[in-house]
């Protein structure tokens, strides 16, 4: 494996269409519930051994070769909310898009052609790091670090919030965010015995209940 | 290599002249510019200019609503089937230069609901003199300037004033009113752009939008060549 292809996947720039999403910072911010770095803080840690916990499993069992189809499920029946299950197709969808050309290869094309529209953000995320050589604990780590840097730097523009402050937050998360990948890493090898039923299902029910208000809204700045 | 046309392959990467199914996709041209020049009225009026010799779709970038699509769909100038918005999360050049892939999607899936078409129009979101278009979004740009954002505009320079295919100085009939000097405009963008064309236009003129129009037409003829 490559450590500088964990940095080129991983990196906040690489183009796969999360610069679009805030992780349900916008949605939180006009509730008034993230007002600064400590309730953003708080916001990332809540999402991160949830949804981020969820999403790093998904994303560590696709890195295992575990059947993507029976993961995109697993993550279908893990969102309640019809509204994130669209973003994450569509997220899934651009990430395949810029994974197939940077790491051409015959099982992202065969991905492509099963789910046209899109699977699930992390499952695709997971076959990206195995296209570029990565293992199931990048895939995790990957997955978890993207469940609280979207709502970090989306914060940064919603509140104007210092970005040193946000970056702060980030470095506080790390410890906790590796204790979640390797969780998530130990239920992902559990997959090939037990099936996805192995996956953890943390829900954050505040961020599936907001995003389909935060989807109805006319006016707002990300689309989730 | 081995070209298989009855299966369809996997979508398309970026900026591929040919659809999975191996048929030509359609011209795509951006149009960015500052906010308030007049992208959004340019893209009506040249959507009624070619509606009916084209087929033709339109994809905005707004920043935070969707009113210029909704504007789009309010003057029916095309059917709305044929209109899409991408949101852009507050970074309208991000999504037309760095991180393309939502738009890249949007031209796509039109093609598949509407196609075959033969034209797309891309509209960024109102940005600033730096905005450009990414090759792997469009096959050429235009950059929308107005008379009434300043004649120094063109002197300033930029990469969207210097590089665009065709430079549009919007709003024409207002630079009496404004102080805006046409012929100093004309001459600084000449000096900025060499031999890339330049088009002064007011859409409140009977002329319109046609040279616009026809440097389209002429785009999609080197296009189908």
């Amino acid at each position: 494996m490559s450590r500088a292809a964990l940095l080129v996947l991983a990196d906040g720039r690489f183009p796969a269409g999360g610069h679009a999403h805030s992780g349900g910072a916008e949605a939180a911010v006009k509730a008034g519930r993230i007002t600064g770095a400590a309730s953003l803080e708080d916001f990332c840690r809540g999402r991160l051994h949830t949804a981020g916990l969820v999403a790093a499993a998904l994303a560590a069992a696709a890195a295992l070769g575990a059947d993507p189809a029976g993961l995109d499920a697993a993550a279908d029946a893990r969102t309640p909310s019809p509204a994130l299950r669209a973003a994450a197709r569509r997220l899934g969808r651009q990430l395949l898009r810029a994974a197939r050309a940077t790491w051409p290869s015959p099982g992202l094309d065969a991905v492509a052609r099963q789910f046209p529209k899109g699977a699930h953000q992390p499952v695709v995320l997971g076959l990206a790091a195995r296209a570029a050589g990565l293992g199931p604990g990048d895939a995790a780590h990957c997955a978890a670090y993207e469940s609280v840097s979207g709502p970090a730097t989306a914060t940064v523009r919603l509140l104007s919030l210092d970005p040193f402050d946000a970056t702060g937050v980030l470095a506080r998360l790390a410890p906790e965010l590796d204790r979640v990948a390797d969780s998530a890493v130990e239920a992902a090898r559990r997959v090939a015995d037990e099936g996805t039923d192995a996956l953890p299902a943390a829900s954050a029910p505040l961020l599936e209940v907001m995003a389909e208000a935060h989807a109805a809204w006319p006016v707002r700045l990300f689309a989730s | 290599m081995h070209l298989d046309h009855t299966h369809p392959g996997p979508a398309a990467v970026s900026a591929d002249a040919r659809r999975p199914d191996g048929s030509r996709r359609a011209l795509r041209i951006g149009l960015g510019g500052p906010v308030g020049s007049g992208k959004t009225a340019t893209v009506a009026a040249l959507c009624r200019a070619l509606r009916d010799e084209l087929s033709l779709a339109v994809v905005t970038n707004d920043i935070y609503t969707r009113e210029d699509a909704e504007f789009l769909l309010r003057e029916a100038v095309l059917p709305p089937e044929r209109i899409t918005a991408v949101e852009t999360g507050a970074c309208p050049h991000t999504a037309i230069r760095d991180d393309i892939s939502a738009n890249l999607e949007a031209v796509e899936d039109l093609e598949d609901a509407v196609g075959p078409l033969d034209l797309i129009l891309v509209e960024s979101g109102g940005d600033n003199l730096t905005a450009t278009f990414s090759k792997g979004l469009v096959d050429a740009q235009v950059f929308v300037i107005d008379v009434a954002g300043g004649d120094d505009i063109p002197r300033k320079g930029g990469p969207g004033v210097t590089t665009a295919d065709l430079l549009v100085v919007n709003k024409t009939d207002l630079a009496p009113y404004v102080g805006s000097d046409l012929a100093r405009m004309a001459a600084d963008a000449k000096a900025q752009r060499a031999e890339l064309p330049v088009v002064l236009q007011s859409l409140r003129d009977e002329r319109g939008v046609a040279d616009v129009a026809a440097w389209v037409r002429g785009r999609l003829a080197a296009w189908t060549a």
